[in-house]
């Protein structure tokens, strides 16, 4: 972003060791916002949170719990990030013609993408106010009547009320929590499975690869909201819908695109002269997998997985939209969206919020995908 | 290619066997059965036991697992319980209506979402190609239900243009001439149709942009370039067939995609189809309607696969049936 930066310019300065005023200097203005702002917050909650520190140590009847935990990320997060910067400031810059490190290539491969750069931007942003929420939302989340019942957007409440009266603003940020959450999670689990099947599926071909592709066919033959309707809605009376099985469940459902992809990537490459040259040369198919073939099918994988922490978001809404995702009362953007729809004549603004969120929680995760696959995939590197 | 695709049908059979199984024992599994809604606290015990014993469900799980497969091989899927009709004639009244919905909303997607990559490709960095891809973003990463929603309210609330529920006007459908009734058809697909597909076409544009960038960087196109073809000769037809494979891949994966779309926008927009149809068996815990409602979506999605499997043969001469 911003100027191109050579090493030679960065001079180390003490102002340099705060994160965002030494981009600031180097007149880098969408990084030095983002971080300073970022560091504010993280500063306000970490001095905020520091009398109930205590609790931590000695427990106290009636506390949230939250509070000194969050106040202890938010140190450990200020502490981190100047120790960060201080220490990078020590560094000497690197002659100008060094090689660069592969992560310090593939950052500086990212930074070149100004989209996927604004992604991770929001993307950070996101996790932090999700992490602060209960300090930066102006009000309970499920405290009634705050101010008025119905109140379109106003100075003080940002996003309206709804027909009880609840702050929007303050529901939507806990609703962050529990769809990043959900997304990242899930999509874990998803992508790690999908990785190893598909690639042991393509590379040993045989019963191996019928055996599992049979059992992706037979997912993916039931379209994924659907079997998560099944099965929520099925066992919704026998507890289905607490917040870990859901997770679990969309991660157990979320596998098999990942794994036609990797398998496919894998046929392909089995057949290349680097992978018979391996073979070749004795290198046990363990090691070919995990070693040759799956670093370069990895590229989709995590385009995919950035892709898919999306979409899992898009998924998890829509069950709540039908009422079967995370219980009542906890609010999720999905159940904003719903409870809104009655009132869609007179409150627009309950739906349309939470949904503007949405995609913009989606895009910028999106963005994110597609700027690492672009500085992942050492094909188009250079040439774009 | 016929006995690949006899092949190919004949794999669908333990699919199918696969799906049905696994779904009847999921509904086993889970609390209370479709005769629920008949009882109350007081419902007299011989009253139960009749209405139980009228569907069947007293006997064990299993022997009512072979019954049912018994009558499914012979094509009978039984009695839907929620709806007291034959599951047979509830579905065939919902298929026709998803279908016309989805086939139309594949093709509209497909034919947009290339043209869209495509345009895209070959002016890399463009204005038009930043404009459409953050376009194509916003509309890829919206929530189908949302967008219907926002749909509603703005076509048939604040600008009310178009029909916002249903199939045709209830009312004045049956006095219209022919030609309007035709029009009554399609204003009401529209606002749906739009719900449902336009988060595809943008995930097809998005695909067939960056597969066409990668196959645009490959050496025989640069071969082809040298060669001092145009350029429009190199996109559409050295670079096409081979940026084509992985947007068929998704084609075979879209006709379910849709379907499971369906089941938000059809509840939305009352559209009689499949979607809300399983939604309300599910609720209702009607075993034959969800068995025969999987059945469909399963058809849907080896039919799907199959016609990907036989377009990839068509683009890619590589690949051979074997």
């Amino acid at each position: 972003m911003g100027a191109p930066v050579t090493p030679q310019d960065h001079k180390p300065s003490p102002l340099g060791y705060v994160p965002g005023l030494g981009h600031l200097l180097r007149g880098d203005w969408p990084n030095a916002i983002g971080l300073s702002v970022q560091l504010l917050i993280l500063i306000w909650a970490a001095v905020a949170g520091f009398p109930r520190l205590g609790e931590l140590l000695f427990p106290e009847q009636g506390g949230s719990g939250l509070h000194p935990w969050i106040a202890l990320i938010a140190w450990f997060g200020v502490v981190g990030l100047v120790g960060y910067t201080t220490w990078a400031g020590q560094q000497p810059p690197p002659p100008k013609d060094a090689v660069r490190s592969p992560t310090a290539e593939l950052v500086k491969q990212f930074q070149r993408n100004r989209a996927g750069v604004f992604g991770l931007h929001i993307v950070s942003w996101m996790i932090v106010l999700a992490l602060l929420t209960p300090l930066v939302a102006p009000f309970d989340p499920d405290a009634l009547d705050v101010g008025g019942k119905s109140l379109p957007p106003q100075p003080g409440y940002w996003m309206g009320t709804d027909d009880f009266g609840r702050d929007l603003l303050s529901r939507s940020l806990y609703g962050a929590r529990i769809s990043l959450s959900i997304g990242f999670i899930a999509v874990g689990l998803s992508a790690t499975l999908g990785a190893l099947i598909g690639a042991v599926a393509g590379y040993f071909g045989g019963w191996v690869d019928r055996v599992s592709m049979w059992m992706v066919d037979l997912l993916l033959a039931l379209p994924r909201l659907v079997l998560l309707l099944a099965i929520v809605g099925l066992f919704r009376s026998a507890g289905a819908q607490s917040l870990f099985l859901i997770v679990v469940i969309l991660g157990l459902t979320g596998w098999m695109g990942v794994s036609r992809i990797v398998r496919a990537q894998v046929l392909t490459l089995k057949e290349q002269d680097f992978v018979q040259a391996c073979r070749a040369m004795g290198i046990p198919d363990s090691r070919i997998i995990l070693g040759h073939i799956l670093p370069n099918a990895m590229a989709p994988v995590i385009v995919n997985a950035s892709l898919a922490i999306g979409g899992t978001i898009l998924t998890e809404a829509s069950l709540s939209f039908l009422g079967l995702g995370v219980p009542p009362p906890t609010a999720t953007w999905g159940s904003i969206i719903n409870d809104g729809r009655e009132f869609m004549r007179t409150a627009p603004w309950i739906t349309i919020g939470p949904g503007l969120l949405i995609v913009l929680a989606v895009m910028s995760f999106n963005l994110l995908g597609d700027g690492l696959r672009d500085a992942l995939d050492p094909k188009l590197r250079g040439r774009a | 290619m016929f006995t690949y695709t006899l092949k190919k049908l004949a794999m669908a059979l333990p699919l199918l066997w696969g799906v049905i199984t696994l779904i009847f024992f999921l509904i086993e599994l889970s609390p209370g059965d479709a005769t629920d809604r008949f009882f109350t606290p007081e419902t007299p015990p011989e009253v139960r036991q009749a209405i139980t014993e009228k569907w069947g469900l007293d006997k064990p799980a299993v022997t009512r697992y072979g019954i049912m497969m018994l009558n499914l091989l012979q094509g009978d899927f039984g009695r839907s319980i929620s709806q007291e009709r034959p599951v047979f004639d509830i579905v065939l009244d919902a298929l026709p209506n998803t279908l016309v919905l989805s086939l139309l909303s594949l093709i509209v997607i497909n034919l947009v979402g290339v043209v869209l990559g495509i345009v895209q490709a070959a002016r890399q960095y463009s204005a038009l190609d930043g404009g459409l891809s953050v376009l194509s973003l916003f509309f890829y990463s919206m929530p189908g239900f949302w967008l219907a929603l926002v749909l509603q309210l703005v076509f048939g609330l604040w600008w009310p243009v178009l029909p916002t529920s249903g199939m045709i006007d209830p009312v004045m459908h049956d006095y219209m001439t022919p030609s309007q009734q035709t029009w009554d058809k399609l204003s009401h697909l529209v606002l749906p149709g739009v719900a449902l597909g336009v988060s595809s076409a943008a995930s097809v544009a998005r695909y067939m942009r960056s597969s066409l960038l990668e196959v645009i960087r490959q050496d025989y196109i640069r071969t082809a370039k040298a060669k001092g073809l145009p350029e429009y000769v190199v996109v559409l037809k050295h670079a096409l067939r081979n940026a084509l494979l992985p947007i068929i891949t998704i084609l075979g994966m879209q006709l379910p995609f849709l379907v499971s779309g369906a089941v938000l926008v059809e509840s939305i927009f009352a559209w009689p189809g499949m979607g809300r149809l399983i939604v309300q068996a599910i609720f209702s815990q009607d075993t034959p309607l969800i068995i025969a409602c999987f059945f469909i979506l399963t058809m849907l999605v080896v039919v799907g696969n199959l016609v990907a499997d036989l377009l990839y043969a068509v683009v890619d001469p590589r690949i051979r049936f074997e």
